[in-house]
């Protein structure tokens, strides 16, 4: 049995048809057409997914899209504002902290929650806020160089 | 103007990513998507004894299922595509779906296609299959033994092949030598654990007679040409597009039976069909990486001179040969048995054999890391036991600099090299003597500091294709680009290799606007569609630069050949007289006398005043085809800090320098040396794909396989010397590989060291706290 939600996706209202069982990342992706969102696992601990609920970072393959009915949602598309690219966006082209990509919006997303609670986050603070987002590409050491980078930049 | 090359400019495919706005194969929806499911075996080894179908059929949304004996008449089997020779190479075939038997956990059973994912995977648990269970046989070492469970009936010992690799004389060496080492090494089975898994989503339009399908492919011309094998639909009526990819690492090399289902799903039902793994399946359907027990012995000089290496590996294959498997232990391992050492005798045995588990092919570094492993732990055993500094051994043997191009036992001829100056290099940055005092000072205290240098070589920049076909690999292994000149004077390049997180737009652009005194932003790399780019076998090997680079700048030279025939004709000079001078042709003596780059374009284009025989456009193709291979090469130190009451194991520093030539883009050759070196300490420290003896396996998900996390690496320091290959025209060496390559060998002679007062010679990696721990506890004579 399928049910009506609406969810701020971006600062806009999307209404969708969905099963209760539908977790938000798949109705993201597959039926409001954001894709930026990526799903790399089954068991959430890759983290590419994330996305924010409420100005926080969730794994969006963890909850349900009934879950996000009415809420605020912040996808990697939604992150630059007015042509301009958010600085953890400009830091991650800057210091090459992404290889394939795909898991790039995940840890945008995540490192972007970070540095809102820890503003001056040191390097093993990074680390450890990015322990449930997974790259294969790219060692992290550059991924560590852009959220500095960022951090610096605000 | 300033050179691109060499520069370290941001990469031009980031913006797309970084916003959400590339496309991955699981992103591309059509009208009138199907998606679809497989069926996967949760036995290694049984009997199909009866698959009921029924209930799925009739399954709400559900739109076909299709079982092996559905599609057998239909299809083709999965090839074996590197057929390497003088081997007895065994090749059963390998079914889309399995019929009569599976051969490991994984296997595929069954195809649903539906009108949503879920309908399709709600679908798959209303099959109905009857196993008759068979003994499953994990360990290769022990599948090659009398009595054990036979997978296929055509290969009675489970034996695949036997290849052998011989120089010099081994026998008498080891007969001679004062002194020899021996050591059992297990090279654990990995999960190469691209972050995107795999998926293909195709569509065939039955009007036309053409399929479309969007593949997680490193090589969509590969698997253009294998998926018409499969499918039989002709190769011209395929178009395979590779758009973004989310890492391989090798595991999206192979032609799988499920990219070909989907395809023939597609045109069964004349609707586009999408299929993507979840993670758990893409475990158990995805290829895996080494898995090797090696007996090795290497002997030699109470002075520390090596005289011989004999190895005999068996080297696990999974249930079924997979599309490169007999090449990755064989080509690309046991020819690299001397590593950068003169070792005059070498003979090892390479022994293939099928177990029932996921297929094994290559992952990143595919043989040579099992190669170096073996070879810089047998230096360290041997250093040891005659008493002499490991890196001391090590400078005795390398290759000197001045011997290149260089003829190893094994056959086969390395370009160039200055190995002692990388390994200086490196001790220079680490401080090795001081860090052996402050070792000596440790073990005084107690603690356990350690430290692991390797000198390490490594063949790649696949290949000569006359090589290639010598040695059974079923493609050509040249590459191939298209340098297109638009009227306006901006570019595009279409290449055969498809990058997938190496940076090829931004390196290649790098290229082409050096060739042609234009911004890189003025030139657009195009990979990955075979409608639109040449024939070319892709990206693995670390290949993609030495090879399909070196089309690039070719193609960009022929171009720039004929622009300068456009520019003499309107300057009305002789070709002799022009120079090229900051981005134009000028006459010689007459700087203000010139054509820019741009001007030449649009007149070669609008073709109203050419020289005399000379066609319009501007563009020109090139195949370049390497003469030899190119082989990299470095040093890399690791220190650790060892706490022996835990087995808890601490990088302190670790150290890269790394040699691939002159490097178009630092900052991107920096890139690949990080994520390299991570996998290879992943491997080294706590990678581990782990079957129970029945063949489940246990490392199914995220949750149990343990892939690196930030919180569990170390920064590296990079570093590096710059030595030119002959074999091509940029002069460039492969870097992709390299870290993964030199890591793991590094990080596990830094704890042997560590670890030596207390009599730890060898530990089997990964070296989880449970095996250092253990290794310790043996070593003091007490349990385990």
């Amino acid at each position: 049995m399928k049910r009506s939600i609406t969810l701020h996706v971006n600062g806009v209202a999307r209404t969708a048809e969905v099963e209760p069982r539908a977790l938000l990342a798949y109705v993201l992706r597959d039926q409001l057409d954001l894709t930026g969102t990526h799903i790399g696992c089954d068991t959430s601990q890759c983290g590419a997914c994330t996305v924010h609920v409420d100005g926080q970072a969730v794994k969006s393959c963890t909850m349900l899209a009934v879950q996000a009915e009415g809420r605020e949602i912040t996808t990697i598309e939604g992150l630059a504002r007015d042509g301009a690219l958010h600085p953890l966006q400009q830091a991650f082209w800057e210091k090459h902290g992404l290889q394939c990509g795909f898991c790039t919006p995940g840890m945008i997303m995540t490192a972007a929650d970070l540095l809102a609670q820890n503003p001056k986050p040191t390097d093993g603070e990074i680390r450890h806020a990015l322990e449930g987002n997974l790259c294969r590409c790219t060692g992290y050491q550059n991924i560590i160089a852009a959220v500095q980078a960022a951090a610096g930049a605000r | 103007m300033a050179t691109l090359f060499g520069s370290g400019i941001k990469r031009r495919e980031d913006p797309r990513l970084i916003t959400g706005r590339a496309t991955y194969t699981d992103d591309v929806k059509l009208p009138g998507l199907l998606y679809a499911a497989i069926l996967r075996s949760t036995y290694a080894h049984a009997k199909l004894k009866k698959i009921d179908v029924g209930k799925a059929k009739k399954a709400p949304g559900v739109a076909a299922v299709y079982t092996g004996v559905d599609v057998k008449d239909k299809l083709n089997t999965v090839p074996c595509a590197w057929n390497v020779p003088n081997c007895d190479l065994k090749v059963p075939p390998h079914p889309l779906l399995a019929t009569d038997k599976v051969r490991y956990v994984g296997d595929g059973i069954a195809l649903v296609v539906a009108e949503s994912r879920a309908a399709a995977r709600d679908a798959l648990d209303l099959i109905d299959v009857d196993y008759d269970s068979l003994d499953a046989v994990i360990d290769p070492e022990k599948a090659a033994q009398k009595g054990a469970p036979v997978l296929h009936t055509e290969v009675p010992g489970n034996i695949a092949f036997t290849w052998k690799v011989a120089g010099g004389d081994a026998a008498k060496a080891f007969a001679e030598a004062a002194v020899t080492v021996e050591q059992r090494i297990v090279q654990n089975r990995l999960l190469p654990t691209a972050l995107e898994p795999r998926a293909a989503c195709a569509s065939y339009n039955p009007g036309t007679g053409q399929l479309t399908a969007w593949i997680t492919s490193q090589n969509p011309h590969i698997h253009r040409f294998l998926l018409s094998v499969m499918t039989k639909l002709p190769e011209h009526r395929i178009r395979v597009i590779a758009p973004e990819v989310g890492g391989g690492f090798g595991s999206k090399i192979p032609a799988y039976a499920d990219e070909a289902l989907v395809c023939f799903a597609s045109m069964d039902l004349g609707r586009p069909v999408k299929w993507t793994e979840d993670r758990s399946e893409n475990y158990k359907a995805t290829i895996h990486g080494r898995d090797h027990v090696q007996y090795v012995s290497l002997c030699g000089t109470k002075e520390g001179k090596i005289t011989g290496l004999r190895t005999k590996v068996y080297a696990g294959l999974g249930g079924y040969a997979s599309t490169a498997a007999p090449g990755i232990p064989t080509i690309l391992h046991g020819l690299m048995y001397s590593g950068p050492y003169t070792i005059p005798n070498i003979d090892g045995t390479v022994y293939g054999v099928y177990t029932t588990t996921t297929p094994v092919d290559a992952y990143r570094g595919a043989g040579r890391p099992e190669a170096t492993f073996l070879l810089e732990r047998m230096i360290d055993l041997f250093a040891r036991k005659i008493g002499m500094d490991p890196v001391e051994v090590r400078r005795k043997n390398l290759i000197p600099k001045d011997k290149f191009p260089y003829t190893v036992a094994t056959g086969i001829t390395y370009d160039s090299g200055n190995y002692q100056g990388a390994l200086d290099k490196a001790l220079q940055m680490l401080d090795y003597k001081k860090f052996r005092s402050e070792q000596a000072k440790a073990r005084k205290e107690g603690r356990y500091l350690g430290i692991g240098v390797t000198t390490y070589c490594e063949i790649c920049g696949l290949g000569p294709s006359q090589v290639a076909g010598a040695v059974g690999f079923g493609g050509g292994l040249y590459d191939s680009a298209i340098v297109r000149v638009y009227p306006t004077g901006v570019v595009r390049a279409y290449i055969g290799g498809k990058p997938h997180g190496q940076g090829e737009e931004t390196t290649f652009a790098q290229i082409v606007g050096d060739e042609f005194g234009i911004p890189v932003e003025n030139v657009e790399v195009v990979a990955g569609d075979t409608e639109a780019t040449p024939q070319g076998w892709g990206t693995y090997g670390s290949r993609t630069t030495a090879v399909c680079g070196s089309a690039v700048k070719v193609a960009a030279q022929r171009v720039k050949e004929k622009a300068k025939k456009i520019a003499a004709h309107l300057l009305e000079a002789s070709e002799a007289d022009l120079e090229w001078k900051d981005g134009k042709f000028v006459v010689k003596g007459s700087p203000d006398k010139g054509k820019a780059f741009a001007e030449l374009a649009l007149m070669a284009n609008v073709a109203w005043n050419l020289p005399p025989g000379v066609e319009p456009g501007l563009e020109a193709t090139a195949f370049f085809d390497p003469s030899n291979f190119v082989y990299p090469f470095g040093t890399h130190i690791c220190t650790v800090d060892v706490d022996a009451d835990t087995g808890t194991v601490k990088i302190l520093r670790y150290v890269a320098v790394d040699d691939c030539g002159p490097q178009i883009n630092p900052m991107i050759v920096d890139g690949q040396v990080h994520g390299g070196v991570i996998q290879g300490l992943g491997e080294a420290l706590q990678e581990m794909a782990v079957y129970d003896e029945d063949g489940q396996l246990l490392t199914g998900t995220m949750m149990d396989y343990a892939v690196p996390k930030a919180s569990q690496m170390p920064s590296i320091e990079t570093a590096h010397t710059v030595t030119p290959s002959p074999v091509n025209p940029l002069g460039v060496k492969g870097v992709g590989e390299t870290g993964t390559i030199a890591s793991v060998p590094t990080l596990v002679n830094a704890v042997c060291d560590a670890l030596a007062p207390l009599g730890v010679t060898h530990i089997d990696k990964p070296l989880t706290p449970a095996r250092v721990w253990a290794a310790i506890q043996q070593a003091k004579g007490g349990k385990r």
